[in-house]
């Protein structure tokens, strides 16, 4: 194994923990975002994750950890979506865009109140772009729990909101309360990409969000196994792409590692385009 | 159920969208195993009319009273005028079939043999068991619009409320559907109501029409309504009705008085 992975990888409870919540956090992202890609709220889920990143530089310029900042944020962003108009796909569209551009500019604020505050550029680093190996293990608790709960509650609603996503009309003739339901299920993503933000960063978290499930989404045939093969990209471009990182290090005599977050996000983006290639020859070998 | 017991019951309706009143004082009903035709162009007010009795629209006067039962959910079955299902939407037709009887509900459940012997019954019903296996988003539109009928009856509803379902059909799948509907009202007793802003391709199977202009509607057998004296009231202004080889030809408009204003969705060629 020593020519694929570097020795003393599993030894340093750092990377365990990093590891532990990169996974926990795929498999909800799989499950939260195969919805999102379905909902066609691919969008939102990035304007989430810009509303996530003024929450985490808030919360960091004010001395509070960067998970309650990130969490918190998206949701009042996510409230605030919701609360300005939804009645149409247009005043939806309008209402993610006004809240995306008054959470970046509150983002350039509390980042300029960083730097001035701190002389290296660690903590903006780590906002921006994650830190995986930082995570503490009363955080992985926190991050374990959230998630525990954003599994849940989406099971409860999973169905409705499957039939909501489908025909909205035809929901709630049959007495689905779909404006509550969306309200719920923006909620549930609010708090999926804030947990994101702290494995890959806020400005990438919404790649393991909508990267995996959109691959599946690509191969599969049954929500249920639409899930499972979007919770399984998730969790291996999470491990791999620590392993990666990891063996970077390495790579060079300058024993520079290659950030995590671009190593997870690559694989992300490989798996899209392999499922999508797969798609592809499957499809043209049925037809022919 | 009786044979014309009526399902639903619609009196003095007023409905008012932004400000603008879309419909005015409204009456019919619908009995039992009774296929009613929805007719009006474009933006004549049908689909509000369907969403207000499903109850998504409050009338700003009247009532729909459902007699018998108080209003129940499964009485009715609805199929949207858009569905637009993304090509990778990871659903089989039947797992799509299956949400129509089970898709309200929360929390987990595992659907029942009783629910997927239901859904091939309706498969069947709407002649598209050969669809069961076919993901949802690669169908074509006849093909979707009987699985939308599947979905819609799976529950087993009295009144089926179909919103334009002709729509964007070619001429040979229209007659498809029209001639499956009627025997699926047969076979299942099941009323439907069916808007459309063509009025010829149901003629042969219409019991009922109930004709929507100007926000106001008529409604009786097809031959009370469809008459230069009904719609010239509707339209408030003169129209002409010609029947050629068993086909209605609507016209908008005084022939003595200028060009002939012929109403583009209500003409046949």
């Amino acid at each position: 194994m020593h020519w694929l992975v570097e020795p003393g990888l599993w030894s340093n409870a750092a990377v365990r923990t990093g590891v532990g919540v990169g996974a926990v956090v795929a498999i909800v992202s799989a499950m939260v975002g195969l919805f999102t890609v379905i909902r066609g709220q691919s969008f939102a889920g990035h304007a989430l994750a810009d509303v996530a990143l003024s929450g985490g530089a808030g919360s960091n310029a004010l001395g509070f950890s960067p998970l309650a900042g990130f969490v918190v944020g998206a949701l009042v962003g996510a409230g605030a979506m919701e609360a300005v108009g939804v009645e149409r796909v247009r005043q939806r569209d309008v209402a993610t865009g006004v809240v995306l551009g008054a959470a970046t500019g509150l983002s350039a604020l509390f980042l300029y109140l960083i730097t001035l505050n701190s002389s290296s550029t660690g903590s903006t680093q780590l906002i921006l772009f994650g830190s995986l190996f930082s995570v503490s293990a009363p955080t992985f608790l926190v991050v374990l729990a959230l998630s525990v709960l954003v599994c849940l509650a989406l099971a409860v609603i999973g169905r409705p909101l499957l039939f909501a996503s489908l025909s909205s009309d035809a929901a709630a003739a049959r007495g689905v309360s779909v404006t509550r339901l969306a309200l719920c299920y923006t909620l549930l993503m609010a708090v999926t990409v804030g947990l994101s933000a702290i494995v890959i960063g806020a400005v990438l978290s919404t790649a393991l969000l909508i990267g995996p499930p959109a691959a599946a989404l690509r191969l599969g045939r049954r929500m249920s196994m639409t899930l499972v093969v979007a919770a399984t990209f998730g969790v291996a471009a999470v491990l791999v792409g620590v392993v990666v990182s990891y063996d970077s290090y390495y790579w060079w005599p300058s024993h520079r590692a290659l950030p995590v977050s671009f190593c997870v996000v690559a694989l992300v983006v490989a798996e899209f385009v392999v499922a999508s290639l797969v798609r592809r020859l499957t499809t043209r070998k049925s037809s022919a | 159920m009786s044979e014309n017991a009526v399902i639903v019951d619609v009196q003095g309706v007023d409905v008012e969208l932004a400000g603008q009143r879309v419909l005015t004082n409204v009456n019919f009903h619908i009995d039992a195993g009774e296929f009613t035709g929805l007719i009006g162009s474009n933006g004549a007010g049908k689909t509000t009319l369907l969403r207000m009795m499903l109850g998504l629209i409050s009338p700003s006067r009247g009532e729909v009273s459902w007699p018998g039962d108080a209003r129940d959910l499964r009485r009715v079955g609805y199929v949207p005028q858009k569905v637009v299902l993304d090509v990778d939407v990871p659903l089989r037709v039947r797992d799509f079939v299956a949400l129509g009887d089970d898709g309200h509900r929360y929390g987990l459940h595992r659907r029942t043999r009783q629910t997927w012997e239901r859904v091939e019954e309706m498969l069947d019903a709407v002649e598209a068991s050969e669809l069961g296996e076919r993901r949802i988003g690669a169908l074509s539109g006849g093909e979707l619009q009987r699985v939308l009928l599947a979905h819609a009856l799976v529950s087993r509803p009295e009144l089926l409320l179909l919103d334009e379902p002709l729509a964007n059909l070619d001429p040979g799948a229209t007659s498809d559907i029209v001639q499956l509907l009627a025997r699926v009202r047969d076979r299942q007793h099941v009323a439907i109501l069916l808007s459309a802003h063509e009025i010829n391709s149901l003629l042969g199977v219409m019991d009922r029409v109930i004709y929507i202009a100007n926000a106001h509607v008529a409604s009786g057998p097809t031959d009370d309504v469809v008459r230069p004296d009904v719609l010239s009231q509707l339209y408030g202004h003169h129209v002409d009705v010609i029947r050629v080889h068993g086909r209605v030809l609507v016209i908008t408009g005084d022939v003595s008085t200028g060009p002939v204003a012929e109403h583009p969705d209500l003409v046949v060629e």
